[in-house]
Order: C-alpha cells, then structure tokens, then sequence
C-alpha cells in the first residue's frame, strides 16, 4: 500500500519472482536429480534438466528408506492424534477451570516447551531402558505425546479461550458438568483447533531427527529421516539416491502442507506463543 | 440439579456419579484430576530430567559402567578447557549471526513485499513458508549439493560470470558454519515473515496515513513508524532464532560430515559425546549449558508476553 507510491510495482513483483526462485531452488534440483538415469548424474550437469522421465534414483532409494517411511507412519499417526486428545483435555481446562497455581503451571509447561532436548536425552534414555520400552515403537510413541503436552495445551488453550464464559453457564444450567460441557460444547466447536493441532504435530513428528535417532537405536525401527541420513552417509557419491530418498522423506509432510496450507499457518502463529 | 437434566451430559447418566463421595462431585475437583497425569508427565519427563541432567553433570560418570560419584565442577572445568567446545561455542555465535540476520532481514523483507496488496499473495506466501514443513535433515541433503564447491551454486555463479563469489561453503575450516546458517534460514525464514505479516496487518491504515499527511516517505515511514511498531514480533523472532540456534543439530549432522569441527555445534558434540563415547557425564555438561544458554532467552521473553496478556 504504502511502497507503491514510490517503487513501481514492477520491482514489486521482480523482487517476489526471485525470492520465490531461492526458495524453489532446491525443490527444483531435488525433482530434476529425482529423474535422471543414473548416467546423467554429473555434477558438472547439476542443472540441467532431465532427458525424459527415468525413475533411476527413486528405484534406487526407495528399498532402502520404505521400511523407515512406514515406521515414520507408525510413529507419526498415533502421536499426533493421541497428542491432539490429551491437548484439548488440557487446553480446556487450562482455559475454563482455572484452579489454583494453574497459570503457574501453564507457564511452567512454556518454559519446558523451549528447553532444548539435549537437557533431557539422558535421563530420557535411562528411563526408557529402565521401564524396558527403550528402541520400541510404543517408548518412541510415548516420548512424541509427553513432548507435546505443552505445545497442544498452549494451542488448545488459545482456543477455548475465545469461547464466552456464557455458553459454559448456559450449558451448567442445562446439567451438564466437567465432560458435559467438553462432550456437547467444547468438542463440536474445536474441530478446526483439531486440524491445526494435528498437522502441526504431524509435521513436527515427521520431521524429527534428534529423538528418532536416540530413543529409536534400533536401525529396522528407525524413523524415516535417521534413514536418509544413512543414505547420505553410505551413498556418498551416489548424490541422486540421497536426493531421491530425502524427496521420499519430505513429500507426505509437502503433501500435507499443499493440501491444508490454512491450518499449518494457524498452528505456525499459535506456535510462537503470540496465538 | 444433575437428575433434573434437560440435556443427557455423559456424566449424570453413569450410576458411579452418585456414589462419588463429595469432594469428586465438584466439577473443578475433575479438572484436576483429569490434568493430573499431564503434570505428573511434565514434572518427570522434563524437569525431573532437567534436575537429573545436572547432577549427571557433577559425576564421574564417562564410561559405559553407571558411576555416580560426586567430582563437583571437574566437568564443567574440563569441558571449558575442552579445544573442541570452544571452537562450538564459537561456532554457536557465528551460526547465530548468520542465522539470526538472515532470519530477520529476510523474514521482514518478504513480509514488506507481500504486504503490498500484490496479486498471487497466496502463492508466494505458500513458497515462503513451504520450506518450514521440511525436515532439517531433507534441507541438509539438498543444501550439502548446492554448496558442494565444485559445482551447485559456485556452478551458477561461474555461468554468469560471477566467478569472485564463489566460496568454498561448508568446507571452509573456519567459517564452514556460516554455510550451515545458509540452509537453516532457508528452512526457517518463511516462518519469521509470517510472524512479521502478522503483525504488519495488524497497524491499522490510519496510522500509515498519519505519518504519511506528516510528510513522512516511505524510508522514514518504515524506520520511524512500522518498524519501531513491530518491535515485539522482532523480539518473538530474536527468541525463536536464537533458540534454534543453540539447539542445531540435524543440519550440522548432515552438512558438516567429513569435515573438522568448521562446522561442528554443541548439540552434535553433546550427541558424539554421550552416544558415541559413552562419556555421560561431560555430554550432560555440553547439555546443561545449552539449557542455560536457552534459559537467558526464555525466561524474559515469557515474562513479556505474560505482562501483554496481563495488560
């Protein structure tokens, strides 16, 4: 509104045109490595695109990461929903019965929320081995939910929030109590917090490397992306089996961000605190 | 008052609700007990942990065999003599640097550029952010190829002409971790100018149009009124970067294989050092210090959006 007086639009524009290419410039080289025939791959030719459709690198990666793409699945799908359940327990109540010290506790579940996972890696471990679910999918599963704890009560809380005291009078005086009000209000009107929150962790999950990588040792059970780092490592020169795994490795959470853009950009804000 | 319900509540309906004893009819006395098992999970799983860290931080712990005897600071003294930590905490602050600014100046960049009721808005903000729903080990696969000296971008640049910017990215043994940053505000400046778009929606019109009758230009409009205007989320976005900062580690991982410590970070040693050498208690050391470096950054920062939303 205010450059245009100014700048003319056309810079504008040019501007937006080559950032989008920075940003689009290794999704472009990921796609054109993806669909070279293994003879093509030079890297003096990094940039050239493709004679054809070949699917070399693809064939290539994909036995060696599609046992991890399932784990990731495995993994993923169970955390985040079993996530978003316990965050909207948590998010109502943390917005609509305020006990004692419950802001106090609320904000001591931020503070724990930004603390790197290194402070707790160790611990971590120990206890896992000590409970004897160390390197098993329900151990990786249980570490995702408890992490998330603070994030999809702050997101939830931000939610219910905004839902008028009055409602959940009204709803007292019809009888309904604690689960009443969830059951009948809170739940039907949270459907969109719902889809946020589950993308958001979806995402975050996904794309986890530090906790699959330590609480997963196992290689067979390991998360997709402990696998392309595998690939990068063993296939050193071979750099379009490397591209064409972690291609593999990125789609579903590129998928799910083409598909929903609107919700991943809700939980982005809500994510800063700020929502 | 629960028998002569209008509406079937789940809870009135189980004959367990009347045996309840007093004090669990409350409807609070449920919240809490419903929120219990997550404060339970919370109080272990993060800050007894957090606790445990830095006692495993004081012991002789470092080898595989548990040995818990107290030695005090002989750590964290060792760690401070440590050549390979200082070079990471080095690297700690140049990563910042690099990823900070990047962030930031890109981040505001973009914000400024979208906000300019542009057709296609959807589309390039979709592109901007697109690179936030990849994981940090995909962006250091692809970004270790872009940056490989002897072809990727150096290949580009050669093309034009602009063969004097060339640089040997990661491989540089000094400044390796300057490249690492390149890759990490590709992923993360998307997310910062979605922060500032926000909050340049936000200022109404009426401000700009103000300063504007005052004879402000544009330049000063932006360096008088939008940019001191938008100083929290540049807060918010100082916090969050910073804090990706200390806690880098897939990158480096991916990007940094094969050389020296150019591009090393304190995450990847804590990891090398626990996971690889069994030297728990220094790893817990390496760990203890980038909580508290986190901790300078997150305690103000929480405090000031508790003081907004008290205001």
């Amino acid at each position: 509104m205010t450059l245009q007086k100014t700048w003319p639009r056309v810079i504008i524009y040019l501007a937006l045109v080559a950032f989008a290419a920075y940003y689009l410039m290794p999704v472009y080289l990921l796609v054109i490595t993806g669909l070279k025939t293994d003879a093509e791959i030079n890297i003096d030719w990094m940039w050239r695109l493709p004679t054809g459709i070949h699917f070399d690198g693809f064939e290539q990666a994909w036995p060696k990461v599609s046992a991890n793409f399932l784990n990731s699945f495995l993994i993923t799908v169970p955390s985040a929903i079993i996530s978003a359940i316990i965050g909207s327990m948590n998010g109502y109540i943390f917005a609509k019965w305020k006990f004692r010290y419950s802001n106090t506790i609320f904000l001591a579940f931020l503070v724990g929320m930004f603390l790197p996972y290194q402070g707790i890696l160790i611990p971590l471990v120990q206890t896992l081995q000590f409970f004897h679910v160390y390197a098993t999918l329900p151990g990786v599963i249980l570490v995702h939910c408890i992490f998330g704890i603070p994030l999809t009560a702050l997101m939830f809380r931000s939610y219910f929030a905004g839902v008028p005291s009055e409602l959940l009078d009204a709803c007292k005086i019809d009888g309904c109590g604690f689960f009443g009000i969830y059951r009948y209000l809170m739940l039907p009107i949270s459907l969109p917090a719902f889809a946020v929150v589950l993308i958001w962790q979806f995402t975050t999950i996904w794309n986890d490397y530090l906790i699959g990588l330590v609480v997963l040792s196992n290689p067979r059970l390991a998360p997709v992306n402990v696998a392309v780092q595998n690939l990068a490592g063993t296939y050193t020169t071979q750099w379009q089996v490397q591209m064409s795994g972690a291609l593999i490795a990125a789609l579903p959470t590129i998928i799910v961000y083409l598909a929903l853009g609107k919700f991943f950009m809700r939980g982005l804000l809500a994510g800063s605190v700020k929502g | 008052m629960e028998t002569t319900s209008a509406k079937p509540s789940l809870f009135v309906e189980t004959p367990t609700a009347r045996r309840r004893p007093r004090w669990l009819r409350s409807d609070m006395a449920i919240a809490v007990l419903v929120i219990s098992p997550s404060i339970f999970a919370v109080a272990v799983f993060i800050y007894s942990f957090i606790v445990w860290s830095f006692f495993i931080s004081g012991t002789k712990w470092n080898s595989a065999i548990v040995d818990l005897t107290w030695v005090g600071l002989d750590n964290w003294l060792n760690m401070l003599t440590t050549d390979r930590f200082q070079t990471d905490v080095r690297n700690l602050v140049l990563y910042a640097a690099g990823f900070m600014s990047q962030c930031i100046i890109l981040g505001f960049l973009l914000a400024v550029l979208i906000d300019q009721k542009i057709k296609g808005e959807a589309l390039f903000r979709t592109i901007f952010i697109f690179p936030f729903a990849v994981s940090g080990i995909v962006t250091g696969v692809v970004w270790r190829w872009l940056m490989r000296p002897e072809s990727g971008i150096n290949l580009i640049f050669q093309s034009v002409g602009l063969d004097f910017l060339k640089s040997p990215w990661y491989t540089d043994a000094d400044w390796g971790i300057l490249a690492v940053s390149v890759a990490g505000a590709w992923q993360f400046s998307g997310y910062v100018m979605a922060l500032y778009l926000a909050g340049l929606r936000g200022i109404s019109m009426d401000i700009r149009e103000a300063a504007l009758i005052d004879g402000c230009n544009t330049f000063t409009l932006y360096r008088r009124v939008i940019i001191p205007l938008l100083t929290p989320v540049t807060f918010t976005a100082v916090v969050l970067t910073g804090m990706g900062s200390i806690r880098v580690f897939d990158l480096p991982a991916v990007i940094g294989t094969g050389a020296a410590f150019g591009t090393d970070a304190l995450a990847f040693f804590m990891f090398s050092l626990t996971f690889t050498s069994q030297r728990y208690a220094l790893g817990a050391t390496i760990a203890c210090v980038m909580m508290i470096f986190s901790a300078l950054l997150v305690v103000p920062y929480l405090r000031s959006t508790r003081r907004e939303a008290e205001q």
